[in-house]
Protein backbone atom coordinates (compact mmCIF):
# COMPACT_ATOMS: atom_id res chain seq x y z
CA UNK A 1 0.00 0.00 0.00
CA UNK A 2 1.80 3.55 -0.69
CA UNK A 3 1.26 5.92 1.40
CA UNK A 4 -1.05 8.93 0.67
CA UNK A 5 0.89 12.20 0.86
CA UNK A 6 -0.94 14.97 2.72
CA UNK A 7 -1.36 18.35 1.01
CA UNK A 8 0.05 19.55 4.38
CA UNK A 9 1.89 17.72 6.42
CA UNK A 10 2.22 18.67 10.13
CA UNK A 11 4.91 20.32 11.54
CA UNK A 12 7.12 18.83 14.16
CA UNK A 13 5.84 20.99 16.66
CA UNK A 14 2.53 20.39 15.78
CA UNK A 15 3.50 16.32 15.22
CA UNK A 16 4.59 16.39 19.35
CA UNK A 17 1.02 17.33 20.34
CA UNK A 18 2.01 18.61 23.26
CA UNK A 19 1.72 22.47 22.45
CA UNK A 20 -1.45 22.00 20.17
CA UNK A 21 -3.13 20.29 23.27
CA UNK A 22 -2.05 23.26 25.43
CA UNK A 23 -3.09 25.59 23.10
CA UNK A 24 -6.74 24.20 22.83
CA UNK A 25 -6.95 24.04 26.79
CA UNK A 26 -6.05 26.88 27.50
CA UNK A 27 -8.62 28.08 25.05
CA UNK A 28 -11.38 25.70 27.04
CA UNK A 29 -10.21 27.16 30.42
CA UNK A 30 -10.51 30.91 28.96
CA UNK A 31 -14.22 29.61 28.14
CA UNK A 32 -15.07 28.35 31.35
CA UNK A 33 -14.71 31.84 32.84
CA UNK A 34 -17.10 32.94 30.56
CA UNK A 35 -20.44 34.26 31.38
CA UNK A 36 -22.70 31.85 29.72
CA UNK A 37 -25.35 32.53 27.46
CA UNK A 38 -28.20 30.15 28.64
CA UNK A 39 -31.68 31.24 29.36
CA UNK A 40 -33.26 29.93 32.30
CA UNK A 41 -36.59 29.09 29.86
CA UNK A 42 -39.89 28.97 32.22
CA UNK A 43 -38.73 32.18 34.04
CA UNK A 44 -37.24 33.69 30.84
CA UNK A 45 -38.32 33.96 27.72
CA UNK A 46 -36.52 34.10 24.44
CA UNK A 47 -37.83 37.30 22.74
CA UNK A 48 -37.19 36.86 18.97
CA UNK A 49 -37.11 39.59 16.39
CA UNK A 50 -38.95 40.01 13.52
CA UNK A 51 -36.76 37.60 11.24
CA UNK A 52 -38.77 35.05 13.49
CA UNK A 53 -40.80 32.21 12.11
CA UNK A 54 -43.82 31.91 14.40
CA UNK A 55 -46.67 30.06 14.70
CA UNK A 56 -48.97 31.62 11.17
CA UNK A 57 -51.41 34.19 12.17
CA UNK A 58 -54.43 35.93 10.36
CA UNK A 59 -54.02 39.85 10.34
CA UNK A 60 -56.89 41.43 12.26
CA UNK A 61 -56.88 45.22 10.98
CA UNK A 62 -58.48 47.99 13.16
CA UNK A 63 -61.29 47.85 11.90
CA UNK A 64 -61.81 44.62 13.66
CA UNK A 65 -62.14 42.51 10.38
CA UNK A 66 -58.95 39.95 9.19
CA UNK A 67 -57.76 41.10 5.95
CA UNK A 68 -57.91 37.70 4.13
CA UNK A 69 -60.35 37.11 1.37
CA UNK A 70 -59.65 33.60 1.31
CA UNK A 71 -58.14 33.29 -2.27
CA UNK A 72 -56.84 30.25 -0.81
CA UNK A 73 -53.58 30.44 -2.72
CA UNK A 74 -52.24 29.38 1.00
CA UNK A 75 -53.72 26.35 1.43
CA UNK A 76 -52.75 25.41 -2.14
CA UNK A 77 -48.83 26.12 -1.55
CA UNK A 78 -48.96 24.72 2.06
CA UNK A 79 -46.36 21.52 1.48
CA UNK A 80 -47.67 20.09 4.56
CA UNK A 81 -51.71 20.57 3.38
CA UNK A 82 -51.81 22.08 7.14
CA UNK A 83 -54.32 24.84 5.83
CA UNK A 84 -58.11 24.90 5.14
CA UNK A 85 -59.53 27.61 3.91
CA UNK A 86 -63.91 27.84 3.03
CA UNK A 87 -64.70 31.46 1.28
CA UNK A 88 -68.01 33.45 2.26
CA UNK A 89 -69.51 36.58 0.64
CA UNK A 90 -69.56 39.67 2.51
CA UNK A 91 -71.01 42.78 2.24
CA UNK A 92 -67.79 44.68 2.63
CA UNK A 93 -65.66 46.08 0.14
CA UNK A 94 -63.43 42.98 -0.50
CA UNK A 95 -66.58 41.21 -1.05
CA UNK A 96 -65.40 37.75 0.03
CA UNK A 97 -63.82 36.36 3.41
CA UNK A 98 -63.09 33.23 5.03
CA UNK A 99 -65.87 31.38 6.87
CA UNK A 100 -63.94 28.71 8.15
CA UNK A 101 -59.98 29.28 8.21
CA UNK A 102 -57.78 26.43 9.97
CA UNK A 103 -54.57 25.73 10.28
CA UNK A 104 -53.57 22.10 11.61
CA UNK A 105 -50.59 23.13 13.90
CA UNK A 106 -49.63 19.47 14.15
CA UNK A 107 -48.80 19.44 10.51
CA UNK A 108 -47.36 22.88 10.04
CA UNK A 109 -43.62 22.92 9.33
CA UNK A 110 -43.27 26.86 9.66
CA UNK A 111 -41.67 27.51 6.52
CA UNK A 112 -43.85 30.13 5.60
CA UNK A 113 -44.82 30.24 2.09
CA UNK A 114 -47.96 31.03 3.18
CA UNK A 115 -46.88 33.80 4.22
CA UNK A 116 -44.42 34.44 0.86
CA UNK A 117 -47.73 33.47 -1.37
CA UNK A 118 -50.76 35.63 0.58
CA UNK A 119 -51.13 38.71 -2.15
CA UNK A 120 -53.01 40.46 0.89
CA UNK A 121 -50.45 40.43 3.68
CA UNK A 122 -53.19 38.27 5.48
CA UNK A 123 -51.42 35.86 6.75
CA UNK A 124 -47.83 36.34 8.50
CA UNK A 125 -45.72 34.20 10.65
CA UNK A 126 -46.03 35.52 14.79
CA UNK A 127 -42.94 35.48 17.37
CA UNK A 128 -45.16 32.77 19.33
CA UNK A 129 -43.08 29.19 19.52
CA UNK A 130 -45.24 27.96 22.59
CA UNK A 131 -47.48 25.59 21.12
CA UNK A 132 -48.50 22.57 23.31
CA UNK A 133 -51.61 20.42 23.07
CA UNK A 134 -52.65 18.24 24.90
CA UNK A 135 -54.99 16.37 22.45
CA UNK A 136 -55.29 16.19 18.78
CA UNK A 137 -58.34 18.37 18.39
CA UNK A 138 -57.23 20.93 20.01
CA UNK A 139 -54.21 21.49 17.52
CA UNK A 140 -56.37 22.55 15.19
CA UNK A 141 -56.41 26.26 15.15
CA UNK A 142 -59.93 28.24 13.80
CA UNK A 143 -60.07 31.59 13.77
CA UNK A 144 -60.70 32.40 16.98
CA UNK A 145 -57.07 31.78 17.69
CA UNK A 146 -55.85 32.86 14.22
CA UNK A 147 -56.84 36.35 14.12
CA UNK A 148 -54.40 38.52 15.95
CA UNK A 149 -54.68 42.96 16.25
CA UNK A 150 -52.36 44.37 13.22
CA UNK A 151 -50.46 46.31 16.36
CA UNK A 152 -49.20 42.81 17.59
CA UNK A 153 -47.01 41.69 13.87
CA UNK A 154 -45.93 44.96 13.64
CA UNK A 155 -42.42 44.26 13.59
CA UNK A 156 -42.81 41.24 11.28
CA UNK A 157 -45.11 43.31 8.65
CA UNK A 158 -41.99 45.75 8.86
CA UNK A 159 -39.60 43.18 8.09
CA UNK A 160 -41.36 41.79 5.29
CA UNK A 161 -41.82 45.34 4.14
CA UNK A 162 -38.21 45.95 4.08
CA UNK A 163 -36.36 42.34 2.77
CA UNK A 164 -39.80 40.84 1.18
CA UNK A 165 -40.10 44.29 -1.46
CA UNK B 1 -3.11 -4.45 68.93
CA UNK B 2 -5.35 -7.25 69.20
CA UNK B 3 -6.66 -9.55 66.37
CA UNK B 4 -10.36 -8.18 67.38
CA UNK B 5 -8.80 -4.44 67.59
CA UNK B 6 -7.24 -4.76 64.21
CA UNK B 7 -10.61 -6.14 62.44
CA UNK B 8 -12.74 -3.12 64.00
CA UNK B 9 -9.99 -0.46 62.77
CA UNK B 10 -9.73 -1.91 59.30
CA UNK B 11 -13.95 -2.43 59.09
CA UNK B 12 -14.50 1.26 60.31
CA UNK B 13 -11.33 2.63 57.39
CA UNK B 14 -13.61 0.25 54.82
CA UNK B 15 -16.89 2.05 55.51
CA UNK B 16 -15.11 5.19 55.45
CA UNK B 17 -13.75 4.26 52.31
CA UNK B 18 -16.60 2.97 50.46
CA UNK B 19 -18.97 6.14 51.93
CA UNK B 20 -16.65 8.69 50.48
CA UNK B 21 -15.85 7.17 47.43
CA UNK B 22 -19.55 6.36 46.80
CA UNK B 23 -20.04 10.32 47.69
CA UNK B 24 -17.13 11.40 45.49
CA UNK B 25 -18.54 9.45 42.42
CA UNK B 26 -21.52 10.76 42.53
CA UNK B 27 -19.94 14.39 42.94
CA UNK B 28 -17.81 13.54 39.63
CA UNK B 29 -20.75 13.33 37.37
CA UNK B 30 -22.30 16.52 38.67
CA UNK B 31 -18.87 18.04 38.51
CA UNK B 32 -18.63 16.25 35.29
CA UNK B 33 -21.93 17.90 33.65
CA UNK B 34 -21.10 21.31 35.21
CA UNK B 35 -17.26 21.46 33.40
CA UNK B 36 -18.83 20.90 30.69
CA UNK B 37 -21.41 23.07 30.68
CA UNK B 38 -18.62 26.00 31.98
CA UNK B 39 -16.33 25.36 28.95
CA UNK B 40 -19.25 25.04 26.38
CA UNK B 41 -20.82 28.81 28.34
CA UNK B 42 -23.86 27.01 29.54
CA UNK B 43 -25.31 26.79 33.40
CA UNK B 44 -25.94 22.73 33.87
CA UNK B 45 -27.11 21.08 35.73
CA UNK B 46 -29.11 23.75 38.60
CA UNK B 47 -32.23 22.43 39.17
CA UNK B 48 -32.43 20.01 41.95
CA UNK B 49 -31.80 21.36 45.09
CA UNK B 50 -29.22 23.98 45.72
CA UNK B 51 -27.31 24.82 42.65
CA UNK B 52 -28.37 21.49 41.18
CA UNK B 53 -26.45 19.83 44.34
CA UNK B 54 -29.33 16.77 44.51
CA UNK B 55 -28.87 16.65 40.29
CA UNK B 56 -26.99 12.84 40.92
CA UNK B 57 -28.98 11.58 43.35
CA UNK B 58 -32.15 12.29 40.94
CA UNK B 59 -29.94 10.24 38.27
CA UNK B 60 -29.30 7.73 40.91
CA UNK B 61 -32.95 6.98 41.50
CA UNK B 62 -33.83 7.73 37.72
CA UNK B 63 -32.07 4.34 36.59
CA UNK B 64 -33.06 2.53 39.48
CA UNK B 65 -36.49 2.78 38.48
CA UNK B 66 -35.81 1.80 34.92
CA UNK B 67 -36.33 -2.12 33.79
CA UNK B 68 -33.27 -4.17 33.12
CA UNK B 69 -32.87 -5.36 29.60
CA UNK B 70 -30.87 -8.30 29.07
CA UNK B 71 -30.90 -8.92 25.49
CA UNK B 72 -32.25 -12.72 24.24
CA UNK B 73 -29.34 -13.75 22.30
CA UNK B 74 -27.14 -12.57 25.17
CA UNK B 75 -24.44 -14.88 27.82
CA UNK B 76 -26.85 -14.40 31.08
CA UNK B 77 -24.33 -15.19 33.52
CA UNK B 78 -21.55 -13.33 31.87
CA UNK B 79 -24.20 -10.13 31.01
CA UNK B 80 -24.67 -10.15 34.92
CA UNK B 81 -21.09 -10.65 36.19
CA UNK B 82 -19.24 -7.92 33.61
CA UNK B 83 -20.74 -4.61 36.21
CA UNK B 84 -19.67 -6.12 39.11
CA UNK B 85 -16.29 -7.26 37.85
CA UNK B 86 -15.95 -3.24 37.17
CA UNK B 87 -17.40 -2.78 39.83
CA UNK B 88 -15.34 -4.85 42.25
CA UNK B 89 -11.49 -3.82 40.48
CA UNK B 90 -12.64 0.28 40.84
CA UNK B 91 -13.07 0.06 44.39
CA UNK B 92 -10.99 -2.50 45.79
CA UNK B 93 -7.82 -0.67 44.13
CA UNK B 94 -8.69 2.21 46.60
CA UNK B 95 -7.61 -0.20 49.61
CA UNK B 96 -3.47 0.76 49.21
CA UNK B 97 -3.84 4.47 48.37
CA UNK B 98 -2.38 6.07 51.39
CA UNK B 99 -4.44 9.21 52.02
CA UNK B 100 -2.26 10.89 54.96
CA UNK B 101 0.84 10.46 57.27
CA UNK B 102 0.36 7.86 60.07
CA UNK B 103 -1.43 9.45 62.57
CA UNK B 104 -2.20 8.32 66.64
CA UNK B 105 -6.08 8.19 67.59
CA UNK B 106 -7.13 7.26 70.91
CA UNK B 107 -3.49 5.44 71.75
CA UNK B 108 -3.92 3.39 68.54
CA UNK B 109 -1.08 3.88 65.49
CA UNK B 110 -3.07 3.99 62.49
CA UNK B 111 -1.84 3.96 58.76
CA UNK B 112 -4.32 6.21 57.10
CA UNK B 113 -4.64 2.87 54.02
CA UNK B 114 -6.68 0.50 54.56
CA UNK B 115 -4.15 -2.00 53.90
CA UNK B 116 -0.74 -1.34 53.88
CA UNK B 117 0.98 -3.99 51.98
CA UNK B 118 4.21 -3.69 50.97
CA UNK B 119 2.53 -4.79 47.29
CA UNK B 120 0.77 -2.04 46.76
CA UNK B 121 2.01 -1.00 43.34
CA UNK B 122 1.67 -4.08 41.90
CA UNK B 123 -1.96 -4.64 43.55
CA UNK B 124 -3.22 -1.58 41.58
CA UNK B 125 -1.49 -2.92 38.36
CA UNK B 126 -3.32 -6.32 38.82
CA UNK B 127 -6.52 -5.04 39.46
CA UNK B 128 -6.40 -2.39 36.75
CA UNK B 129 -5.39 -5.07 34.51
CA UNK B 130 -8.46 -7.38 35.44
CA UNK B 131 -10.23 -4.39 35.09
CA UNK B 132 -10.30 -5.23 31.29
CA UNK B 133 -12.18 -8.42 31.95
CA UNK B 134 -15.35 -6.50 33.21
CA UNK B 135 -15.56 -4.54 30.08
CA UNK B 136 -14.62 -7.13 27.44
CA UNK B 137 -16.98 -9.66 28.95
CA UNK B 138 -19.97 -6.71 28.84
CA UNK B 139 -18.62 -6.46 25.15
CA UNK B 140 -19.02 -10.18 24.13
CA UNK B 141 -21.98 -11.05 26.16
CA UNK B 142 -24.10 -8.77 25.05
CA UNK B 143 -24.76 -10.83 21.46
CA UNK B 144 -24.56 -7.40 19.68
CA UNK B 145 -21.70 -6.15 17.33
CA UNK B 146 -21.61 -2.71 18.91
CA UNK B 147 -20.81 -4.13 22.21
CA UNK B 148 -18.59 -6.55 20.81
CA UNK B 149 -16.33 -3.88 18.76
CA UNK B 150 -16.28 -1.88 22.55
CA UNK B 151 -15.15 -4.75 24.42
CA UNK B 152 -12.52 -5.56 21.47
CA UNK B 153 -11.11 -2.25 21.41
CA UNK B 154 -11.01 -1.99 24.95
CA UNK B 155 -8.72 -5.09 25.76
CA UNK B 156 -6.12 -3.93 22.85
CA UNK B 157 -6.32 -0.51 24.53
CA UNK B 158 -5.95 -1.30 27.69
CA UNK B 159 -2.70 -4.06 26.57
CA UNK B 160 -1.05 -1.81 24.60
CA UNK B 161 -0.99 1.11 27.46
CA UNK B 162 -0.43 -1.44 30.12
CA UNK B 163 2.89 -1.45 28.88
CA UNK B 164 4.05 2.05 29.00
CA UNK B 165 2.17 2.44 32.39
CA UNK B 166 4.18 -0.42 33.93
CA UNK B 167 7.37 1.04 32.49
CA UNK B 168 6.45 4.56 33.78
CA UNK B 169 6.42 3.42 37.58
CA UNK B 170 9.42 1.14 37.11
CA UNK B 171 10.81 4.63 36.58
CA UNK B 172 9.10 5.50 40.70
CA UNK B 173 10.27 2.24 41.51
CA UNK B 174 13.76 2.80 40.84
CA UNK B 175 14.19 5.76 42.84
CA UNK B 176 11.88 4.67 46.10
CA UNK B 177 13.29 1.22 45.97
CA UNK B 178 9.74 0.03 47.01
CA UNK B 179 6.71 -1.05 46.15
CA UNK B 180 5.00 -0.07 48.79
CA UNK B 181 2.81 3.35 48.33
CA UNK B 182 3.51 4.56 51.96
CA UNK B 183 7.31 4.63 51.08
CA UNK B 184 7.34 5.81 47.75
CA UNK B 185 5.32 8.79 49.08
CA UNK B 186 8.12 9.23 51.82
CA UNK B 187 10.64 8.96 49.10
CA UNK B 188 9.25 12.28 47.59
CA UNK B 189 10.15 14.64 50.63
CA UNK B 190 10.50 17.79 50.14
CA UNK B 191 10.97 18.82 45.92
CA UNK B 192 11.99 15.57 45.27
CA UNK B 193 8.36 14.95 43.67
CA UNK B 194 8.57 12.53 40.59
CA UNK B 195 7.14 14.80 38.27
CA UNK B 196 9.92 17.09 39.18
CA UNK B 197 12.32 14.42 38.78
CA UNK B 198 11.16 12.41 36.07
CA UNK B 199 9.12 14.87 33.85
CA UNK B 200 8.48 12.20 30.66
CA UNK B 201 7.79 9.13 32.96
CA UNK B 202 5.09 11.21 34.41
CA UNK B 203 3.29 12.64 30.64
CA UNK B 204 3.50 8.66 29.85
CA UNK B 205 1.89 7.40 32.91
CA UNK B 206 -1.07 10.38 32.64
CA UNK B 207 -1.49 9.39 29.40
CA UNK B 208 -2.00 5.60 29.74
CA UNK B 209 -3.64 6.59 32.78
CA UNK B 210 -6.25 8.42 30.53
CA UNK B 211 -5.99 5.39 28.40
CA UNK B 212 -6.15 2.73 31.53
CA UNK B 213 -9.87 4.49 32.42
CA UNK B 214 -11.45 5.14 29.38
CA UNK B 215 -11.79 8.65 29.56
CA UNK B 216 -11.37 10.85 26.08
CA UNK B 217 -9.28 11.27 24.60
CA UNK B 218 -9.15 7.36 24.51
CA UNK B 219 -12.57 6.52 25.25
CA UNK B 220 -12.88 4.09 21.62
CA UNK B 221 -14.68 0.98 23.94
CA UNK B 222 -17.90 3.97 23.98
CA UNK B 223 -17.04 6.01 21.28
CA UNK B 224 -20.74 7.49 20.87
CA UNK B 225 -20.73 8.51 17.34
CA UNK B 226 -19.28 4.96 15.55
CA UNK B 227 -20.78 2.54 18.63
CA UNK B 228 -23.56 3.46 20.03
CA UNK B 229 -22.67 3.05 23.49
CA UNK B 230 -20.15 0.97 22.77
CA UNK B 231 -19.58 -1.80 25.40
CA UNK B 232 -22.22 -1.06 27.87
CA UNK B 233 -25.22 -0.41 25.07
CA UNK B 234 -27.37 -3.29 25.62
CA UNK B 235 -27.06 -2.58 29.64
CA UNK B 236 -29.96 -0.43 31.32
CA UNK B 237 -30.86 0.41 34.76
CA UNK B 238 -28.56 -0.60 37.57
CA UNK B 239 -26.27 -2.65 35.52
CA UNK B 240 -25.73 0.56 33.58
CA UNK B 241 -25.37 2.53 36.66
CA UNK B 242 -22.54 0.00 37.72
CA UNK B 243 -20.71 0.88 34.56
CA UNK B 244 -21.09 4.30 35.33
CA UNK B 245 -20.17 4.40 38.50
CA UNK B 246 -17.24 2.15 37.92
CA UNK B 247 -15.92 4.78 35.15
CA UNK B 248 -15.50 7.59 38.00
CA UNK B 249 -14.44 5.62 40.31
CA UNK B 250 -11.70 4.44 37.99
CA UNK B 251 -11.35 7.93 37.42
CA UNK B 252 -10.67 8.99 41.20
CA UNK B 253 -8.57 5.72 41.39
CA UNK B 254 -6.27 7.00 38.68
CA UNK B 255 -6.13 10.62 40.17
CA UNK B 256 -5.28 9.05 43.65
CA UNK B 257 -2.41 6.82 42.06
CA UNK B 258 -0.85 9.73 40.02
CA UNK B 259 -1.01 11.81 43.06
CA UNK B 260 0.80 8.87 44.99
CA UNK B 261 2.99 8.09 42.42
CA UNK B 262 4.27 11.69 40.97
CA UNK B 263 3.33 14.59 43.10
CA UNK B 264 4.30 13.49 46.29
CA UNK B 265 1.02 11.82 47.90
CA UNK B 266 0.34 13.60 51.26
CA UNK B 267 3.83 15.49 51.15
CA UNK B 268 3.29 19.56 51.05
CA UNK B 269 7.58 20.40 50.57
CA UNK B 270 8.60 21.99 53.92
CA UNK B 271 5.74 21.79 56.15
CA UNK B 272 7.95 20.11 59.34
CA UNK B 273 10.24 23.59 59.00
CA UNK B 274 7.57 25.47 60.05
CA UNK B 275 7.05 23.93 63.40
CA UNK B 276 3.73 23.28 63.54
CA UNK B 277 1.43 21.24 65.43
CA UNK B 278 1.70 17.34 64.98
CA UNK B 279 -2.01 16.69 64.34
CA UNK B 280 -2.47 20.46 62.62
CA UNK B 281 0.68 18.93 59.85
CA UNK B 282 -1.57 15.97 59.73
CA UNK B 283 -4.80 17.58 59.06
CA UNK B 284 -2.94 20.21 56.26
CA UNK B 285 -1.14 17.19 54.50
CA UNK B 286 -4.76 14.98 54.37
CA UNK B 287 -5.60 18.07 53.06
CA UNK B 288 -3.15 18.53 50.35
CA UNK B 289 -3.68 15.12 49.57
CA UNK B 290 -7.22 15.40 48.13
CA UNK B 291 -6.81 19.15 46.53
CA UNK B 292 -4.02 17.55 44.59
CA UNK B 293 -6.50 14.47 43.53
CA UNK B 294 -9.08 17.03 43.04
CA UNK B 295 -7.03 19.17 40.92
CA UNK B 296 -6.19 16.08 38.52
CA UNK B 297 -9.57 15.22 38.53
CA UNK B 298 -10.71 18.22 37.31
CA UNK B 299 -8.04 17.85 35.09
CA UNK B 300 -9.65 14.97 33.48
CA UNK B 301 -12.61 16.68 32.87
CA UNK B 302 -10.55 19.18 31.56
CA UNK B 303 -8.75 17.14 28.93
CA UNK B 304 -12.33 15.32 28.04
CA UNK B 305 -13.65 18.26 27.08
CA UNK B 306 -11.15 20.02 25.35
CA UNK B 307 -9.75 16.99 23.10
CA UNK B 308 -11.55 15.33 20.19
CA UNK B 309 -11.06 11.36 20.20
CA UNK B 310 -8.16 9.88 18.83
CA UNK B 311 -9.02 7.17 15.73
CA UNK B 312 -8.40 3.85 16.29
CA UNK B 313 -5.02 3.53 14.31
CA UNK B 314 -3.74 6.67 16.23
CA UNK B 315 -4.22 5.46 19.34
CA UNK B 316 -2.05 2.11 18.61
CA UNK B 317 0.39 4.54 16.87
CA UNK B 318 0.69 6.54 20.14
CA UNK B 319 0.95 3.63 22.24
CA UNK B 320 3.01 1.17 20.86
CA UNK B 321 5.19 3.80 18.87
CA UNK B 322 5.86 6.90 21.15
CA UNK B 323 4.64 6.33 24.31
CA UNK B 324 6.33 2.80 25.26
CA UNK B 325 9.56 3.87 23.72
CA UNK B 326 9.21 7.43 25.89
CA UNK B 327 8.54 5.58 28.74
CA UNK B 328 11.98 3.16 28.02
CA UNK B 329 14.06 6.15 27.47
CA UNK B 330 12.27 7.28 31.36
CA UNK B 331 13.61 4.48 32.99
CA UNK B 332 16.97 5.17 31.17
CA UNK B 333 16.93 9.05 32.60
CA UNK B 334 16.13 7.77 35.69
CA UNK B 335 19.15 4.90 35.88
CA UNK B 336 21.65 7.72 35.35
CA UNK B 337 20.37 10.20 37.41
CA UNK B 338 20.59 7.51 40.48
CA UNK B 339 24.35 6.47 39.05
CA UNK B 340 25.34 10.20 38.70
CA UNK B 341 23.58 11.78 41.66
CA UNK B 342 23.24 8.43 43.58
CA UNK B 343 19.79 9.75 44.61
Amino acid sequence: MTEKKRIKNLSLMERIYIPEIAKGMWLTLKTMFKPSVTLQYPEVKFEPTGSYRGRPVLVKDQNEVERCVACGLCARVCPALAIEVQASETELEKERYPQKFEINMLRCIFCGLCEEVCPEEAIVMSKDYELVFSNRDDAIFGKDKLLVPVENLKERLDFLRKFKG
Amino acid sequence: MTLLETIIISLIKIVLIVVLLLLSVAYMVYFERKVSAWIQNRKGPNRVGWFGLLQPFADVFKLLFKEDIVPDKANKTLHTLAPFIALFVAFSTYAVIPIGPPVEILGYKINLVVADVNIGILWVLALTSLGVYGITFAGWSSGSKHSLLGGIRSSAQMISYEVSMGFSIAGVLLLSQSLQPMKIVQAQYGWMWNAVVQPIGFITFVVSAFAETNRLPFDLPEAEPELVGGYHTEYSSFKFAGFFLAEYANMIVASMVIVTLYLGGWQIPYIDKLGLNNNLTVLLQIGAFLLKTAFILFFFLWVRWSIPRFRYDQLMNLGWKVMFPLSLLNIVWVAVLIMIFGL
